[in-house]
């Protein structure tokens, strides 16, 4: 989006270093919580011997939580830069519906997904399909993720606690406890879904786009392929 | 009026309770809220001086098994006392007198106590028929719970039905049964205390009325009005099945080798992880057990709507996500495997027009 004319131009610096690290921490700390969720929900045979040899349930819970602090600082970190970041670093937060040159875009970025287009638009940051996907999966996935999640935490860490002061109002907006696990556990579907586009994607555009992708998160640069 | 109006002690001392006995209960009283034997004094002193708080007892939709679970409560004592503090003004269950005699006490406490009397509800009023499936005394329930509500002190919303619905505003909710504190409304200005449980524990609900009988305030309630010192913590958090939680020892099947030694009961949909309510530290018949102990995973009884929850028997349980009934896991896994599958295809068909653009070149 905010396309300029990219004509002749061979490179754009896009990702600053914190978006960049930010990222690669996200994507491991989304794998810990959705492996780890995944258990939780549907736990592993049951362990033979006495309890007190094992701590399968609590380990798990506790790489939980642990990942849980990294991504939810994290993706107040993220937030903070949208603000101090370069104009970026703010397109995942928001879709600018109201620009018909964005609804030109995803029109054009659709077409190019259904085979009806040979060739895709370049773009800088995130092309509009990209932005839709990222902001209602990812963005308001893991805000849902982030607020069930610590209004769980809370119920266990007790009236009194911070996560339950600050969170525990959520458990009766939702109606009552079930229906936040029930919700949460819904969320692992969603951020699921959102990584096997997002994934399948990256890599697509990496190899048919007239653009990088892939390596744009590791170095910040975007290379586009032609000068077109 | 205030040299008519008798104090509790001296209304016990009439029921035939002897000082000794009183004093006992005082004790009594001071541990079962937690206090230190000190406070057993207060507790006397204040029943003895303060005028006695009338209790009204009234009877919505409902089963009665808040009444069974109430008349039950472990130690006799208690029993005894709080029901003779009480059965004395309204109960149509255990009252003794009854027809316009009954109905009449009403009419008397709301005046003569104007402001100062404790409304105990069980069961719920229904309000579809105008209110027709639950007749008391020739008029519909809904206006003698309106009416009575007026001039209370506090509203007591004994059991699921009062605080939540329970069975009977279970879906479709025929009758339309309504909570009592949705029924009274947001402008309704007077405290109401939530108990819940189908029915709730007797010591709990004798804790909580002893506790404003006695200190004259209500308890200290949650987000949800439920009175803290027995609300505050899950089943889950006190579970003695805990430690197996934790190590991921759970019963698989009913008839398991984890179920003769008493794992958890998680994998089995126990809903002890979302369940506010005093029965893993309480216990059940004079703390002689809770369905934990007995081999069945906790079904959620005090919880808002439990039985519109789903199964339970699992933990993954129906929930209505963008209009569609299913678990989470159901609906999850259909559109991961829709989208996988699109993406595969998509992908198969990228290479295909990849490979037809080089060959057109
Ligand atoms: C990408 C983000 C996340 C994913 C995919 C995820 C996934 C899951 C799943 C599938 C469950 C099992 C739900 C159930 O059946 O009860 C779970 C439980 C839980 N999650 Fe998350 N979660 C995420 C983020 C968080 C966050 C940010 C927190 C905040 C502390 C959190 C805290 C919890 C808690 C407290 C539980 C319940 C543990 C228990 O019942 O023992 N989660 N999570
Ligand atoms: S709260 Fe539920 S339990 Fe009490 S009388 Fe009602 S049906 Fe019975
Ligand atoms: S039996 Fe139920 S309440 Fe007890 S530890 Fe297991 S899940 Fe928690």
């Amino acid at each position: 989006m905010s396309d300029t004319n990219l004509t002749g131009v061979e490179k754009v610096y896009v990702y600053e270093a914190p978006v960049r690290l930010w990222h690669w921490i996200n994507m491991l700390a989304i794998i810990v919580l959705g492996v780890t969720g995944y258990f939780i929900g549907n736990p592993l045979p049951t362990m033979s011997g006495e309890a007190s040899d094992h701590y399968l349930m609590g380990t798990i819970r506790f790489l939980h939580f642990s990942a849980a602090y990294i991504f939810a600082i994290g993706f107040a970190g993220r937030i903070y830069w949208a603000f101090f970041g370069n104009h970026h670093a703010r397109e995942l937060f928001y879709v600018p519906i109201w620009r018909a040159s964005w609804w030109q875009g995803f029109i054009d970025e659709l077409k190019w997904y259904l085979f009806l287009k040979s060739e895709p638009a370049k773009h800088e940051g995130h092309n509009p399909m990209a932005q839709l996907a990222m902001f209602f999966m990812f963005v308001l996935g893991s805000i849902l993720m982030i607020f069930t999640g610590f209004a769980l935490y809370g119920e266990g860490t007790g009236p009194g606690s911070w996560a339950n002061s600050l969170f525990g109002w959520v458990i009766p907006v939702f109606g009552q406890s079930q229906d936040v696990h029930s919700w949460h556990r819904l969320g692992l579907w969603i951020i699921t879904v959102f990584v096997i586009a997002h994934v399948y994607v990256a890599i697509r555009e990496d190899i048919m786009s007239r653009q990088s992708m892939v390596s744009t998160m590791i170095s910040g640069w975007r290379y586009f392929k032609d000068k077109r | 009026m205030s040299s008519q109006v008798e104090t509790f002690y001296e209304v016990m001392r009439r029921q035939g309770i002897t000082r000794r006995s009183f004093l006992k209960y005082c004790s009594l009283t001071a541990a079962a809220l937690g206090f230190g034997p000190a406070y057993a004094n207060k507790i006397a002193h204040a029943m003895e001086t303060k005028p006695r708080t009338p209790v009204i007892w009234l009877h919505g939709l409902e089963c009665t098994c808040c009444s069974e679970s109430f008349i039950r409560s472990a130690h006799p004592l208690a029993k005894d006392v709080v029901l003779s503090m009480i059965s004395l003004d309204y109960d149509d269950t255990i009252m003794a007198s009854a027809g316009h005699q009954a109905e009449a006490i009403l009419e008397e406490i709301k005046e003569k106590y104007k402001g100062n009397y404790i409304l105990a509800v069980e069961g719920n009023p229904p309000l579809n028929q105008d209110g027709m499936s639950c007749i008391i005394g020739g008029r519909p329930f809904s206006e003698q719970l309106k009416w009575m509500a007026e001039d209370a002190k506090a509203i007591i919303s004994w059991g699921s039905c009062a605080s939540w619905g329970c069975v009977q505003a279970a879906k479709p909710n025929p009758t339309q049964a309504t909570p009592v504190h949705k029924f009274l409304g947001g402008g309704y200005d007077k405290p109401i205390i939530k108990v819940p449980g189908c029915p709730p524990i007797a010591e709990v609900m004798t804790g909580v009325i002893t506790y404003m009988l006695t200190f004259d305030r209500i308890p200290e309630l949650d987000r949800q009005g439920r009175p803290k010192m027995f609300y505050s913590q899950r089943i889950h958090d006190k579970c003695y099945r805990r430690p197996h939680f934790d190590a991921g020892q759970f019963v698989e099947e009913w008839d398991d080798e984890g179920a003769r030694k008493g794992y958890c009961l998680y994998k089995v949909g126990c809903k002890g992880p979302t369940t506010y309510n005093a029965c893993s530290t309480v216990r059940w018949n004079e703390g002689t057990s809770f369905p934990i102990q007995a081999g069945h995973g906790c079904i959620g009884c005090s919880e808002d709507g439990f039985w519109d929850k789903g199964s339970f028997y699992s933990r993954d349980t129906d929930m209505n996500a963008f209009g569609i009934e299913a678990t989470a896991d159901d609906i999850g896994k259909t559109a991961v495997g829709i989208v996988g599958a699109a993406a595969v295809a998509h992908a198969a068909m990228s290479a295909v027009k990849a490979a037809q653009k080089k060959g057109d070149k």
